[in-house]
């Protein structure tokens, strides 16, 4: 059993069912993301952890004891928000020891385990200045080390780069990671940035219309996705609608056009799949006269230059994909060359259509 | 302010044609200033001149001679006992019409509360703000006075005799009662806001963080609100300390505050002595400075961290 | 809704209610009988001579306020938008003055630096007491179209219509006044309330408006005020409901609280 667990937690706002059976279980010292687009359900499962909003139905147990019934305030739960959320009317060290002063600890109790904490989110020197004298980074530094000061059974951390610059939002997040590993303390994460979520995270759990569509470690999520959203989600994907037309080599069928998957091996003949192709393993070349194995040929349609990396768009046959290759590579295929697209057809991964409905992730036993 | 444009236009034909905003800015503003000058003649005339009269007029005798005779007589009997019964009228109403209204407004904009009853409260505040003067005398006479709807319904129905209480609504305390009636709306149209202000991540932290909710007021929500609560109680105390009509209109003249004071020597036919009317002018002035020193320090420690 | 918060609006509630109810019940007394219900009062009002007069005395006075309140403001808040925002401080500043000097030491100002001068001034009301209305009216003015030309872009507006080869005044009354016409009126709609309600200077410098005429009627004669009182409250009631109308958009934030007390 582990010592955070959501069992079958379900939360309606009228007709819409925010939450609709959610089931997580996390060991101590873990550090699992909530992923999932605005409105999947990942804030309102944070907020039911926190207290601060009652599920319709389900238990939530922390260290074996169920506090689903707990008011936030007896919860022991540290929580970063969004933003905003210092006292404005307190200096950072003043927002930091809140939470032991409430508890009744003496100004000397208080010190040193505010200062220490004020130190390890690298604020030692700003521990007089009020909120508004902060930057928006600074900010949520303070609000982690407030979190962080009542030593907290869990953190709760609610999108709290949302509101930063990209820059800052990549330095911040790693800091987060870093004390969470320092001090071993179990943290619930809610974000919508994927890259976010599988930079920093144990375990991942994608969300989607109030139910857990995938959970895994970044990396299963990110090799493996069990389902159209997940694929969709997570990173970007090259999709092809086909049906397998023999299950015992692995060859499905697209858009006319057969190619050889791997993973297509051992299923049924007819069977309607989507094949999922990360961009970085489609190969591009300028087109010989006949059509490479498992290749598409097609016309390059954009170039964008990502820095190291240039995504490039082909088209072709109906088909569009999406590929990133190193920039030197790229130059040698301008707008409008012909080019062939090579299927890996190890590297491809499958997911079969439709798929059975939210809640029961389609898991592919071919990916194992 | 007449033809500035014309002027302008005609002139930025001037070498800086390359800038038009530049030469014509430079050109211009002697004329802009001149534009501005109906408004501060109005102002000069209508409010610098009369308030400097008043307190000139304040320390001058009969004669026009300068003298400090009239400003000293505020200090004896009835003159004084009137600034203390403006000034407590005021403090009272300002603090529980402030107090009251904070509890209102937050009633109207906390959590759970629909929106609907927030606009129509903002709604009928801002009439009842603007309700001031005899009509409100009025309707708290008809309420309130010795035959008024209310005191008679206690009477009749509840065996309770509000006047033989020693309550009279043209009283100290009906006085009071009734300037609530503006008192508590403008206390809620101006706390409104800061309250909207008063973040629900503020709330869920601190009982986040094991506060409970008196905690959260008492360390938060209070010290956030201060700065807007103290300037609203003194907007609340200058605004009891002005009012005239509802006052004389109540008792008909009889309750001994300033203004009343004041307007007897106009109205009434004590005309002998202007000066010391407008010495008792003078004094209500001292009495609103007076109150914002008090009042500016505290602000300012109040408010020490949005600084 | 928690219980405290339903207690707390029904006190509001009530204390803003049973005064009307109060009045509306007196308004409906029969004068001969002292009983309940009749509506003469309100036909004592409506047949009464000074009641017409001096409501339109006073009615006349707020549109007078009104008209020469804009043509101060509207060109000097024009001009610091567009050229001279150092002067903004000081503009607010003496616009927000008589939001602090009390009306009665205003007014005892006004009859002495007054006294004297021309009776087509002095001893009439459209002359001294629209005059002295006019800064009354200063912090609404300001507050309304401060806001109102905030919200549009002077500097661009100016611009675009200079190009396109409008003079001032053109420019003035065809493109900029229709763009803060909200902001101005929200204004008017409460220089409207403060007029209809004033009684401190119209009664130390003794003009019969008709805040006047209620508390004349009001010593003498009690049903009738009722009707009276209810009336004028309607009037506040729709100045205000306009001002809401209006200011929808933006300019009467924060300028709703005017006061004739």
């Amino acid at each position: 059993m582990g010592y955070l667990e959501l069992q079958n937690l379900h939360r309606d706002f009228g007709t819409v069912k925010a939450l609709n059976g959610i089931n997580i279980s996390l060991g101590e010292g873990e550090f699992l993301s909530l992923l999932g687009p605005s409105g999947c359900g990942k804030t309102t499962a944070l907020r039911l952890v926190a207290g601060f909003d009652r599920p319709n139905q389900g238990r939530i147990i922390v260290d074996g004891k169920d506090v689903t019934a707990v008011a936030p305030n007896k919860r022991d739960m540290g929580m970063v928000f969004q933003a905003y959320s210092l006292f404005p009317n307190m200096t950072a060290r003043q927002n930091v020891e809140f939470g032991l002063k409430i508890r009744g600890k003496s100004k000397g109790d208080r010190a040193k385990p505010v200062d220490e904490l004020l130190e390890l989110v690298g604020l030692s020197h700003a521990v007089d200045r009020y909120p508004h004298q902060l930057s928006g980074g600074m900010q949520q530094r303070v609000a982690l080390a407030r979190a962080l000061a009542i030593q907290p059974r869990v953190l709760l951390l609610d999108e709290p780069l949302s509101a930063l610059d990209a820059k800052v939002r990549v330095q911040l997040r790693e800091e987060i990671r870093r004390i969470q590993l320092e001090l071993g303390i179990t943290t619930l994460y809610v974000t919508h940035d994927q890259e976010e979520a599988l930079a920093v995270s144990d375990h991942v759990a994608v969300m989607y219309g109030g139910v857990i569509e995938q959970m895994g470690t970044p990396s299963e999520m990110y090799t493996a996705p069990a389902t159209p959203f997940v694929a969709e989600f997570i990173g970007t994907m090259n999709r092809l609608d086909a049906t397998v037309v023999d299950g015992g080599t692995g060859e499905v069928e697209h858009a006319g056009m057969r190619l050889r998957v791997d993973a297509a091996q051992g299923r049924r003949n007819g069977e309607r799949v989507l094949v999922l192709i990360r961009p970085e393993s489609l190969e591009l070349e300028a087109a010989t006269n006949g059509g490479a194995p498992n290749s598409f040929v097609g016309e390059v349609l954009t170039q964008t230059f990502l820095g190291p990396v240039t995504r490039v768009k082909v088209t072709g046959s109906g088909t569009n994909l999406i590929a990133d290759m190193s920039t030197a590579r790229a130059a040698a295929l301008p707008v409008g060359a012909r080019v062939s697209a090579k299927i890996p057809s190890e590297g491809a991964k499958l997911i079969s259509l439709p798929d059975d409905g939210p809640g029961l992730p389609v898991l592919d036993p071919d990916d194992h | 302010m007449a033809d500035e444009g014309r002027v302008g236009i005609s002139t930025d034909a001037a070498p800086q044609a390359l800038r038009p905003d530049i030469a014509s800015g430079r050109r211009r503003l002697p004329l802009a200033w001149l534009g501005t000058v109906p408004f501060f003649a109005y102002a000069i005339a209508f409010l610098f001149v009369p308030a400097g009269a008043v307190l000139l007029g304040a320390f001058q005798d009969k004669n026009d001679n300068p003298t400090l005779a009239n400003v000293r007589l505020l200090f004896n009997h009835p003159y004084i006992d009137a600034y203390k019964t403006s000034f407590e009228i005021s403090i009272v109403t300002a603090l529980i019409g402030g107090i009251v209204g904070l509890f209102i407004a937050y009633a109207a904009i906390r959590e759970g509360t629909p929106a609907w009853v927030r606009s129509i409260l903002t709604t009928f505040s801002g009439v009842a703000a603007n309700f001031g003067g005899i009509p409100l005398a009025f309707a708290f006479i008809a309420s309130l006075g010795p035959l008024g709807i209310v005191t008679v319904f206690l009477k009749n129905q509840l065996h309770f005799d509000l006047y033989g209480q020693n309550f009279a609504i043209y009283s100290k305390l009906g006085v009071e009662i009734t300037y609530m009636y503006f008192q508590l709306p403008l206390m809620i149209l101006v706390i409104a806001p800061a309250i909207d202000g008063l973040r629900k991540e503020w709330r869920e932290a601190a009982s986040n963080l094991g506060a409970k909710q008196w905690q959260f007021w008492r360390y938060v929500g209070l010290p956030v609100l201060m700065p807007s609560i103290l300037g609203a109680m003194i907007l609340l105390f200058g605004n009891a300390f002005a009012a005239y009509a509802t006052a004389y209109s109540l008792s008909s003249g009889s309750v001994n505050i300033v203004p009343i004071l004041i307007g007897a020597y106009y109205s009434g036919n004590v005309l002998d002595n202007p000066h010391l009317a407008q010495a008792m002018a003078f004094g209500m002035f001292a009495v609103l400075a007076l109150m914002m020193l008090i009042y500016i320090p505290l602000q300012r420690r109040a408010a020490r961290w949005a600084k | 809704m928690t219980l405290s918060a339903v207690i707390w609006l029904l006190l509001g509630a009530a204390y803003f209610i049973i005064p009307l109810f109060a009045t509306l019940l007196i308004s409906l007394k029969s004068t001969q009988t002292g009983k309940c219900c009749t509506a003469h009062n309100y036909g004592w009002v409506l047949h009464n001579g000074d009641f017409w007069h001096t409501l339109r005395l006073s009615a006349l006075l707020a549109v007078e306020t009104i008209v020469i309140s804009l043509a101060l403001f509207v060109p000097t808040i024009y001009l610091i938008h567009l050229k001279l925002p150092r002067l903004r401080p000081v503009i607010a500043f003496l616009a927000l003055v008589p939001f602090i000097v009390p009306p009665i030491v205003m007014v005892v100002g006004l009859l002495r630096t007054f006294k004297g001068t021309p009776d087509w001034f002095y001893q009439k009301p459209y002359g001294f007491l629209a005059a002295s209305y006019v800064i009354l009216a200063f912090p609404y003015m300001f507050f309304s179209l401060d806001a109102g030309f905030r919200s549009i872009d002077v500097h661009t507006l100016t611009e675009a219509s200079q190009s396109l080869g409008a003079k001032w005044p053109t420019t003035l009354f065809r493109v900029i006044l229709p763009n803060i016409r909200s902001a101005a009126l929200a204004a008017s709609f409460l220089t409207l309330a403060i007029v209809m309600g004033e009684f401190t200077i119209a009664n130390l410098a003794a003009f019969h408006t008709f805040p006047i005429f209620i508390q004349f009627v009001s010593e003498s004669q009690g049903f009738p005020a009722g009707a009276l009182t209810l009336m004028s409250f309607g009037i506040t009631w729709a100045a205000m409901l306009s001002l809401l109308l209006v200011g929808r958009k933006r300019g009467a934030r924060g300028a709703v609280i005017a006061g004739a007390r």
